[in-house]
């Protein structure tokens, strides 16, 4: 090199920057090559690991097939909320004889969707529907429609029917101009009217379309059916923690449906006829998937139960 | 026309009717002190808008079962008043009714400066504003929202336009008429005119272009209100599921911009000096008009109320009896009562189509309109079908907080503002129909020779 600097020929100084850049060239190449080497060295075959894939099977790989996907975790989050469990269709049945307001289904669901106390993805309604007939406790959460009138109007298709049933949102697209809330008969949305409850606590927490967490400030928030459990093979928040037997999940097309409390499996069918289940104001047209059996031998009277709701 | 041509003395030429008309074109010590009142008031009003953001759609008194309040009433309302441009231009202009002539860029203003603020108003009911544009990029055609937009910004573009057409032959008066004005505007005639010469040719493909514009704006005008009333009609709720909403919310929004249209006239009569060319025959007319589609309007309401009322079924029994008898029976008897039929009857009596008791009356029916869309908006939903239980008692009643009110008024402050504009840097009265219509000039080819002088 001090050879060639000392050139007095005119190109000299082109042809100098030119061996450098070759040099550098070739250094780099000789570099990095040794480095994959070493990296390659450091992996052998015959090292497994287990794996969970998107649709919940668990698996077992090389550790050398391992490739590092390169996604958006929301991204994936945001796809996968989209698609249902295949060949699920998911029901709920609610025991209307069985309610006495015990109100653990509305904990179990506002805190495992940090949810504000006003805001209810479930609630317990005391419903009378004549004035001879006595009043009972209706749960109520969203009914899953089948011919759902809040996703009809949804602008950006934010709020979305998935395969297997539930009413989706994702909170991540809402622009929050509420007709859904308008549209809904049920009353089943709710909405964030300010910052979340625990907006500070989830800063960090990639959103998840199945649980609707964290919260966000100006969207729409509403019951998922749990979708973040059934991806598990779990039943519902509400319906694990109530302590009455009220709740019945399952799926339509086994036929078979689960109680939260018992955990008896019974047909589905057959509880619906046996009981004169009925569905909410189904005359509207809204298709929905929440059936209730009605409040018949109830072996208790019926209490406000006020003191369950300063407790929630 | 034959009055109208009465209150103008015959010797007028062409050339001092146009200075007249170009009159107005002047900034002057009262309209900056105007302008200035509703720029501070509308920072103000911003502020609110401002905290809005920071803190949430929660500062406003909506809540989970009341969620649509004020905001939505008030977007409703000013879709309603633009629809005044088609009325006056569109079908009373196309029906060959030449008198209509001095109000028509009134009326066009009018629809363009509240169909301009109607999105923005729609936007300060959005939870995430700046998310708008997910209505572009995942809009769903099955949304009507995504009908109201597209509608909406058509209107606006249209009315527009027409607007700007029939304003070029007067942008190319304002040439030789605009002395002592500030450059920048002379300059602005000038761009805007296009080198309108007022050639046979021109003048045909003037009319022709218009005629389009006006036939175009009728449906799209229609369809903007229509699209509207479907935000509410296409839900299941009782009050808002019926099948008339469409036609309802049309005359209704035909009394809300007439009356708007009325309180201009008299404005621009007053303050403008203009009492040659919008005479006492000109209200008159309108106040016909305005009779005309409120006994249209008082029709839908009898359809909207009576059926159901008649019938009462569970849940729309509920709506009605809050309405014409529980909380909220004053002010829906007061909207229907001072806000349209004593305004009917009164103008059926020629001393009240004067312009005076015209502008109090039309005020009344303008705040009667504002009201009938709370009236519609709100109480629907304070009674959904499942009872409201186990929540904090501001979530049962609505009421407007003043932040809410605040951010309401500030899309008013922006049409004033607008329309001030506009009817500052242009004449408000059409120069050159005006003196078509006349007679001043018979024909095309003479204005030709005309524009010359």
């Amino acid at each position: 090199m001090e050879d060639e600097s000392k050139n007095p020929k005119p190109k000299s100084r082109r042809e100098f920057v030119k061996n450098i850049g070759l040099i550098g060239l070739g250094g780099i190449a000789l570099g990095s090559s040794l480095y994959a080497a070493k990296h390659f060295e450091e992996k052998k075959r015959g090292q497994n690991v287990k794996l969970l894939t998107a649709d919940g099977k668990l698996v077992e790989v090389d550790l050398l097939d391992v490739k590092q996907l390169d996604v958006d975790r929301l991204t994936n989050n945001q796809e996968r909320g989209r698609k249902g469990i295949p060949g699920k269709s998911w029901v709920m049945v609610v025991d209307l004889s069985k309610c006495r307001n015990a109100r653990k289904c509305i904990d179990a669901c506002q805190s495992a969707h940090h949810l504000r106390p006003e805001q209810y993805h479930i609630n317990t309604l005391q419903m009378k529907d004549t004035d001879r007939t006595p009043a009972y406790h209706m749960p109520k959460p969203c009914q899953h429609c089948d011919n759902p009138p809040c996703v009809s109007v949804c602008p950006v298709d934010a709020t979305f029917k998935r395969s297997d049933g539930p009413v989706l949102i994702d909170n991540e697209r809402c622009i929050g101009c509420r007709f859904c809330i308008a549209a809904c008969p049920y009353s089943a949305r709710s909405f964030n009217w300010f910052e979340p409850k625990d907006a500070e606590k989830d800063k960090d927490l990639v959103y998840d379309v199945e649980l609707n967490v964290p919260q966000k400030k100006g969207t729409i928030t509403k019951c998922c059916f749990s979708a973040d459990r059934l991806r598990i093979n779990q039943l519902p928040y509400c319906v694990s923690a109530c302590p009455n037997g009220v709740y019945y999940f399952g799926d339509e097309n086994e036929d078979a449906i689960t109680n939260g409390t018992t955990k008896e499996t019974v047909r589905l069918s057959k509880l619906l006829s046996d009981n004169g289940a009925y569905q909410l104001m189904e005359e509207l047209g809204t298709k929905p998937r929440v059936f209730y059996l009605p409040p018949k031998n109830r072996l208790f009277p019926f209490s406000d139960n006020t003191e369950n709701e300063k407790k929630s | 026309m034959a009055e109208s041509q009465t209150n103008i003395q015959q010797d007028s030429t062409v050339d001092n009717l146009i200075k007249d008309l170009f009159r107005t074109v002047r900034l002057n010590k009262g309209f900056n002190i105007w302008m200035g009142f509703l720029s501070v008031s509308l920072v103000i009003c911003l502020y609110a808008y401002y905290i809005q953001l920071r803190d949430g759609l929660g500062v406003a008194g909506i809540r989970d079962y009341v969620s649509w309040g004020i905001y939505i009433s008030n977007f409703v309302f000013f879709v309603a008043t633009s629809l005044v441009g088609m009325l006056v231009s569109g079908v009373v202009g196309l029906s060959g009714q030449k008198w209509v002539t001095p109000l028509t860029r009134i009326a066009e203003i009018i629809a363009v400066a509240f169909a301009a603020v109607a999105g923005l108003v729609i936007v300060s009911d959005m939870g995430r504003p700046e998310r708008l544009v997910n209505v572009f990029i995942h809009g769903r055609v099955q949304s009507p929202i995504l009908w109201d937009v597209t509608v909406v910004t058509t209107y606006f573009l249209i009315s527009l336009l027409l607007l700007y057409i029939t304003l070029i032959p007067d942008l190319a008066y304002g040439k030789d008429h605009l002395e002592g004005r500030p450059k920048l505007l002379q300059k602005l005639y000038d761009i805007l005119s296009l080198g309108w010469k007022g050639r046979k040719a021109e003048v045909k493909i003037l009319k022709k272009s218009t005629i389009v514009m006006l036939i175009l704006i009728i449906p799209v005008a229609l369809s903007i209100h229509t699209v509207t009333s479907w935000l509410f009609a296409v839900t299941l709720r009782p009050g808002w599921d019926s099948s008339i909403f469409g036609p309802y919310f049309v005359s209704g929004a035909f009394v809300s911009g007439l009356s708007c249209l009325v309180i201009a006239m008299y404005f621009f009569r007053k303050n403008y000096k203009l009492e040659d060319y919008i005479t006492d025959f000109h209200f008159d007319k309108v106040a016909k008009l305005l009779v005309l589609v409120s006994l249209v309007y008082l029709y839908f309401n009898l359809n909207e109320f009576l059926v159901p009322g008649y019938k009462m079924k569970k849940f729309d029994a509920v709506h009605l009896r809050e309405l014409l008898a529980g909380e909220h029976a004053l002010l829906f008897w007061s909207v229907q009562g001072l806000g349209l039929i004593i305004p009917i009857i009164l103008l059926l009596i020629k001393p009240f189509r004067k312009p005076l008791p015209m502008l109090i009356i039309g005020i009344f029916v303008l705040a009667g309109s504002w009201l009938k869309r709370y009236i519609i908006v709100v109480p629907v939903q304070e009674h959904p079908f499942l009872p409201i239980q186990h929540e904090p008692s501001n979530f049962m009643v609505y009421s407007p907080t003043l932040i809410e009110i605040l951010i309401s008024i500030a899309p008013i402050i922006m049409v004033l503002m607008i329309i001030s504009v506009l009817a500052k840097l242009f004449p408000i009265i059409p120069v050159w129909e005006t003196v078509v219509h006349k007679g001043l000039i018979k024909d095309e080819t003479e204005i030709e020779n005309n524009n010359h002088i």
